[in-house]
């Protein structure tokens, strides 16, 4: 069978379960949204008296509400169908098996998905750099006033030395600009090179005070740790746990240092070294098993979270948040009855 | 003097921001660097802005093989671009009503909001996900238990993803109390705090020493390869 019919005949039987599905209890994969009334009184100032703004917000409910909602009056206007909402609902689902059809091999509907991804997420990341950081840091101290009317009204006024550097820092940013244009690309090493020589300040500072020293001191631990019971401090040590505490500690310790010895290649791993090396892969081993258990897990929740959007926000199959009234297992009984 | 200037500006940028811990006097100026810093640091993101158009639309003037997705693409950058800066369907905000501005930019009912929603966290979440049929599959193909290396890498991914289970607790739920070190629950949690911190503070702790010494070579201008060897 060639690639692309097998594409047809998946794409034609998810359409097919899909219909079918839509067609059972209450369907699939709709959204709504309750009405929220906002008012906000504002005070007079230089600019304009006082006055009450009023406006209306869409906030999403669970279908629960809306069919209770409707039950009770079906001309409210509270809750509502949220065709934005449903439409990306449908989207979501499409974009996750989309990706998903990925296990099987590449197609069109992954590559479209990745287009996707990597168009919104750059511009994604760009509105964020924009208006957490460069309208509140620059424009805020180039163009206060139309910051402040505009956006931030309560933005302080920049002081000259901020002014100052954020010319100094608008300069670089065009610098660094100029690696698009064919000629003069070179200037924008300049911001390169400031961005460099920050980066490589902050990191000793933090490094070494985070990581190295932080880590250093964290290891010297009491090697015999005693363990008092809770209900009475005179009864003495508590002996498992003061075993199992003190236990934990002295391999805590050897094994930082025998990894560390490992990681020290001006000596050969040869005698005493040696062992202590050979020791210290045995931690790095177990350190690597549990990474990779960790690791594994992580996916697996997120792949499960996954799972659970398709089969309860899409499919509507289950409802472990009591989202919605009558499940689907009590549609398809009373179908069947 | 193409190589000289910014070796000099990575040198004073790092010394002010480095002298700038040690001395309270001149915390002010690191910090005003650091502002500097995070501006270019946000421009730099119309560097990339400009790169993948760039790179897109020489793709698509070329009709390369796949010049339909750099269109796509580009379309998605554009709307996403567009809906984020203008702040399209943002509500006002509840301090600020009279400013159209004011609102936030991913509030609910905003259109940027929409996309973060719909288009970009399932795709980024099932791609990650997807990660855990490879990781697994990967590990199917490359783990074999044999040596002693192996066998305890293994054994420790397997005590992990089992003590954090519920089949881990059936397991080991016989074991006596004074044993109840070694009950898979506790004795993952076990792993994870005696093992698996030795073994990730040594590398940490060899990170720090790395870091420290590749940017103590920049800031002293030993190490220039960060400038590249063209003109």
């Amino acid at each position: 069978m060639k690639p692309s019919k097998t594409w047809v005949i998946v794409v034609a039987v998810i359409v097919v379960l899909v219909g079918i599905r839509m067609t059972i209890g209450q369907g699939m994969a709709r959204a709504y949204v309750e009405r929220v009334d906002q008012s906000v009184e504002v005070k007079a100032n230089d600019i304009h008296g006082a006055s009450t703004e009023k406006w209306t917000e869409w906030h999403p409910v669970a279908p629960k509400k809306f069919e209770a909602a409707q039950k009770a009056d079906p001309s409210q206007t509270k809750f509502a169908f949220s065709w934005a909402n449903t439409i990306g609902l449908w989207l979501a689902a499409f974009f996750t098996l989309a990706i998903f059809s990925f296990l099987y091999r590449d197609n069109p509907g992954y590559r479209l998905a990745e287009a996707v991804i990597i168009g919104v997420s750059a511009a994604y990341w760009g509105v964020i750099g924009f208006w957490d950081t460069l309208v509140p840091k620059l424009f805020g101290a180039l163009t206060p006033n139309l910051i402040h009317d505009q956006v931030l009204p309560s933005l302080p006024a920049p002081t000259t030395g901020q002014v100052v550097a954020m010319y100094f820092a608008l300069a670089l940013g065009l610098m660094l600009l100029m690696r698009l244009a064919p000629k003069g690309g070179w200037i924008s090493l300049w911001p390169i090179a400031f961005i460099i020589g920050v980066t490589a300040g902050l990191k000793i500072v933090s490094h070494v005070e985070s990581d190295l020293v932080a880590q250093s001191i964290a290891t010297f631990k009491p090697l015999v740790q005693p363990i008092v019971s809770p209900e009475s401090a005179q009864s003495g040590w508590m002996l498992w746990p003061t075993i199992w505490a003190s236990l934990a500690n002295i391999l805590l310790v050897i094994g930082v240092l025998c990894c560390l010895t490992y990681f020290f290649f001006s000596v050969e791993h040869k005698g005493v070294a040696g062992r202590a090396a050979r020791v210290g892969i045995m931690y790095l081993m177990i350190t690597f098993g549990a990474a990779f258990g960790f690791t594994v897990m992580g996916r697996v929740a997120l792949l499960a979270a996954r799972i659970e959007f398709l089969f309860d926000d899409w499919l509507w199959l289950i409802d472990p948040a009591g989202k919605r009234i009558v499940e689907v297992a009590s549609a398809i009984g009373s179908m069947l009855c | 003097m193409k190589r000289l200037v910014p070796m000099w500006i990575a040198i004073i940028a790092g010394f002010v921001m480095l002298l700038s811990t040690f001395f309270p006097i001149t915390e002010s100026l690191g910090e005003t660097v650091g502002e500097i810093f995070n501006v270019v640091a946000a421009i730099a993101f119309v560097l990339g802005a400009g790169s993948l158009a760039k790179v897109n639309l020489a793709k698509i003037s070329r009709r390369d093989q796949g010049w339909g997705y750099a269109a796509i693409t580009l379309i998605c950058f554009a709307i996403t671009l567009v809906v984020g800066l203008g702040k399209i369907g943002v509500p006002q905000s509840t301090q600020f009503p009279l400013l159209g501005w004011s609102g936030e930019k991913d509030a609910e009912g905003s259109i940027f909001g929409w996309i973060y929603e719909f288009a970009l966290v399932p795709i980024t979440s099932t791609m990650f996900a997807l990660l855990a049929f490879y990781v697994a599959s990967a590990a199917f193909r490359a783990f074999r238990a044999k040596n002693l290396e192996a066998i305890l890498l293994l054994s420790t991914a397997f005590i992990v993803l089992l003590g954090r289970t519920f089949a881990g607790v059936v397991l080991t739920g016989w074991l006596p109390d004074w044993a109840s070190g070694l009950r898979l629950e506790n004795f993952s949690v076990y792993i994870m705090q005696v093992f698996n911190t030795a073994g990730n503070r040594a590398i940490i702790i060899g990170i720090a020493l790395g870091v420290t010494a590749t940017s103590l070579r920049i800031l002293l201008g030993v190490d220039r390869s960060w400038m590249g060897s063209g003109d």
